[in-house]
């Protein structure tokens, strides 16, 4: 018989695991699960044969041109060096001979037209302008057709000038909204996916009476924590598949993908918030969503209140995407501060901001709305729905909340 | 121990045993209903301890209070002296009324599973839970899904489950229904094993036959207050003894004998029955008068009132008509 000699309880995190270790096993083990973790790749391969295509056609059509900016004996000499070229080497760029109009910057050229870079200069020293990543791609075979062009190859190559476009502070940041909206993005379609599922949690234990069980030994707040957490962990084994195959899709798209820029905070770090604000993200709404699945009687009114929640879902995106593109302003640091929306919101800072103190303090900030979002709803969850014996209590489901008192 | 008016118990032995449960003036409303009003209760430690009443009294409320699920609006409950039940939630096994186990698992995980709710480890509870399956006459189902069992058979798996941390107070919710006579009287044994043991048990029901044979004390339940709760000898004793009598003779002398309102059966053979209490001059002269007269005893006996006649005595007819058909009702 237990005595007196030990702890007498398990501690809130032990009674949480001991929740959150069921759940994981019994969802991993299952053959839904299965399903789920196929579900999504459905798009994925489509979207990779797509994009397998797109790439092909992108390559072969729009990229592949360079621009010429010289004199005219250099672009003839270019020209007959790549004729001389083609006939031994595969994949060298088409080149196009452009005459700016007056005072037309490279940049606005590169607008102006389709071409993957502009080479101007002369042979001796030529300057290739355009995004980094064409500006890498074409390098090596503009100095090899230079260097043919004055004679000089093999044995020597002229070093070729970069001008990468986005390297203004303000083109820099124009460039980050994109990194911030393709994170945005992402988390968003990540928790739009995976946090819903925490609508039906308790469903199964109300259902099966389990339930009585779990709140007769340990605390209900462990019961949240243990099923968000359990529902958390399975989230990360989907990403994690869908993340592999994400990782293949671009390995075979290629230049089919967006050209995203570099976060300010580097990409290490960034990827690294990126799964902090995920979590964070998933427990702030999943704690509301299992306060809400937990009040609903039947799996019906569950499905009634999915439709809202996706609702609910959508605004809180779109406040943090449409305060990104003011970083400070009073909307911005509101977004950053209400607790559904700052995940996605500081996601965005770390993609346009370098500072990192900010991510600390908004990830303390949000954990503790975590706990609270789950304090309060354990709570309801004891008033409301554990109530009594049979066909008592919270049969009246979530409506019960909004019915009016009887008279006495 | 404590009534509902505070007075002190009939039993005063105990008085000095230690308390596993202590409940004062528990209150608790759910909206505009009064679930549970001032209920008191004193649980000895190794008592096997009922709380019977009809369904819709308080039974499930107030073990809900006592094991910490929901907490009460107004009184106090102490748990082996501690005021927040889930403090000593190792000490504690809880069989629901509304018996739950996840459909998936396989019985020794579920009753790993539940054990290590209690703190035990899932190894040990693996262990013990094959072995207390064996005990019990199921070790051919260890490895089924629960969703593969009889209603019974689950609900054996779960009372294992609430077993296998050996715990020192075990609180079961109406642990009779569902379960056919063979299964409650292994209950039955289950129940005196463990207080043998020195485990606390505290069982509610509406069936009082189970009541009366395993409890040593009980609380009486009705519409959500406590009108008595003691030993369960004392509730019987609150009613005097009857005198049954057994006469070949309907008419005569001798029914000057007879108490005016002796109440009166006639048996389908010719015999004549009459109850009545215990006359003040004693039986002694009643049976003189009754051979005096020539009644014709065919018997004679004296009859202590049992559970169900105090429990009319002290919850009222409404009360006991209520807990018949509860147990009609689940017997059906």
């Amino acid at each position: 018989m237990n005595t007196s000699g030990e702890a007498s309880r398990l501690s809130l995190l032990q009674a949480a695991w001991v929740v959150a270790r069921r759940d994981f096993k019994a969802i991993l083990f299952s053959r839904a699960f299965f399903i789920f973790l196929l579900g999504p790749l459905f798009p994925f391969i489509v979207a990779s044969l797509a994009s397998g295509v797109g790439g092909q056609v992108q390559r072969e059509v729009s990229v592949n041109s360079i621009a010429l900016v010289m004199s005219e004996e250099d672009s003839a000499a270019i020209l007959a060096a790549r004729e001389r070229a083609i006939g031994t080497m595969d994949g060298l760029p088409e080149m196009v001979v452009l005459t700016p109009e007056e005072g037309e910057e490279a940049e606005a050229v590169l607008r102006r037209t389709n071409h993957a870079v502009l080479l101007s200069g002369d042979l001796e020293n030529p300057v290739l302008t355009g995004p980094h990543i064409q500006i890498h791609r074409w390098d090596g075979a503009v100095s090899l057709m230079a260097a043919m062009a004055t004679g000089s190859a093999p044995t020597s190559f002229p070093q070729i000038e970069e001008r990468p476009l986005a390297d203004t502070a303000a083109a820099a940041r124009s460039d980050r909204i994109r990194t911030a909206q393709a994170g945005q993005l992402l988390l968003f379609l990540l928790m739009m996916l995976l946090a819903g599922m925490v609508l039906s949690n308790l469903v199964e234990e109300k259902a099966n009476k389990v339930i009585e069980v779990l709140a007769a030994a340990i605390p209900m707040d462990a019961v949240f924590f243990g099923k968000l957490f359990a529902m958390l962990g399975v989230s990360f084994v989907g990403i994690a598949v869908w993340g592999s195959f994400g990782g293949a899709l671009f390995l075979l798209a290629g230049e089919a993908l967006p050209d995203i820029p570099d976060p300010a905070l580097g990409w290490p770090l960034f990827a690294l918030l990126g799964v902090a604000y995920f979590a964070m993200g998933y427990l702030l709404l999943g704690s509301l969503f299992l306060t809400i699945g937990s009040m609903a009687a039947t799996v019906r009114e569950v499905q009634t209140l999915s439709m809202p929640v996706t609702m609910a879902q959508l605004v809180v995106f779109f406040l943090a995407a449409y305060a990104m593109t003011s970083p400070g302003s009073p909307l911005e640091i509101f977004a950053a501060v209400f607790p559904l929306s700052s995940p996605f919101a500081m996601l965005a800072r770390a993609a346009q901001s370098p500072d990192i103190w900010p991510h600390i303090l908004a990830l303390g900030w949000q954990a503790l709305w975590v706990a609270l979002f789950i304090k309060g709803g354990a709570t309801l969850f004891r008033r409301r729905v554990m109530k009594s014996g049979k066909g008592s209590g919270g049969r009246r489901g979530i409506l019960g909340l909004f019915a009016r008192k009887q008279a006495v | 121990m404590l009534t509902k008016t505070g007075a002190m118990s009939r039993n005063p032995a105990e008085h000095n045993r230690q308390l596993a449960i202590e409940a004062r003036g528990l209150v608790k409303r759910f909206d505009d209903t009064l679930a549970v009003d001032g209920v008191d209760i004193s649980v000895p430690e190794g008592a096997i301890y009922g709380i019977l009443g009809p369904n819709g009294a308080g039974k499930t409320t107030t073990l809900r209070m006592l094991l910490g699920i929901i907490d009460p609006d107004e009184g106090v409950r102490r748990v082996f002296g501690h005021d927040r039940p889930h403090e000593i939630a190792k000490w504690i096994g809880y069989l629901p009324e509304e018996r739950g186990l996840y459909p998936a698992m396989k019985c020794d995980e579920a009753i790993a599973f539940m054990g290590s709710l209690r703190g035990l480890s899932l190894d040990e509870g693996r262990k013990r839970g094959r072995e207390l399956m064996e005990n019990h006459g199921l070790g051919h189902a260890i490895d089924r899904q629960i969703r593969q069992l009889s209603k019974g058979m689950a609900q054996t798996v779960q009372l294992l489950g609430t077993l296998v941390h050996k715990p020192r107070l075990v609180v079961l919710d109406e642990p009779f229904s569902g379960l056919d006579a063979i299964n409650q009287g292994k209950l039955e044994g289950l129940i005196r094993d463990l207080s043998e043991q020195g485990t606390t048990v505290i069982f509610s029901t509406h069936v009082i036959h189970h009541a009366e044979r395993l409890c040593n004390d009980v609380a009486i339940i009705a519409g959500g207050r406590v009108p008595y709760a003691g030993s369960v000898d004392a509730a019987r004793d609150r009613i005097p003894a009857q005198v049954r009598l057994e006469t070949r003779n309907e008419n005569g002398e001798w029914r000057s004998a007879l108490p005016d309102d002796a109440r009166h059966d006639t048996k389908s053979g010719g015999g004549h029955f009459w109850y009545f209490p215990i006359p003040d001059s004693g039986i002694e002269a009643l049976l003189k008068r009754l051979i005096d007269g020539e009644a014709g005893i065919l018997s004679l006996s004296i009859e202590r009132a049992g559970l169900h006649d105090a429990f009319v005595e002290i919850a009222g007819e409404a009360a006991a008509r209520a807990l018949e058909e509860d147990a009609a009702e689940a017997g059906r």
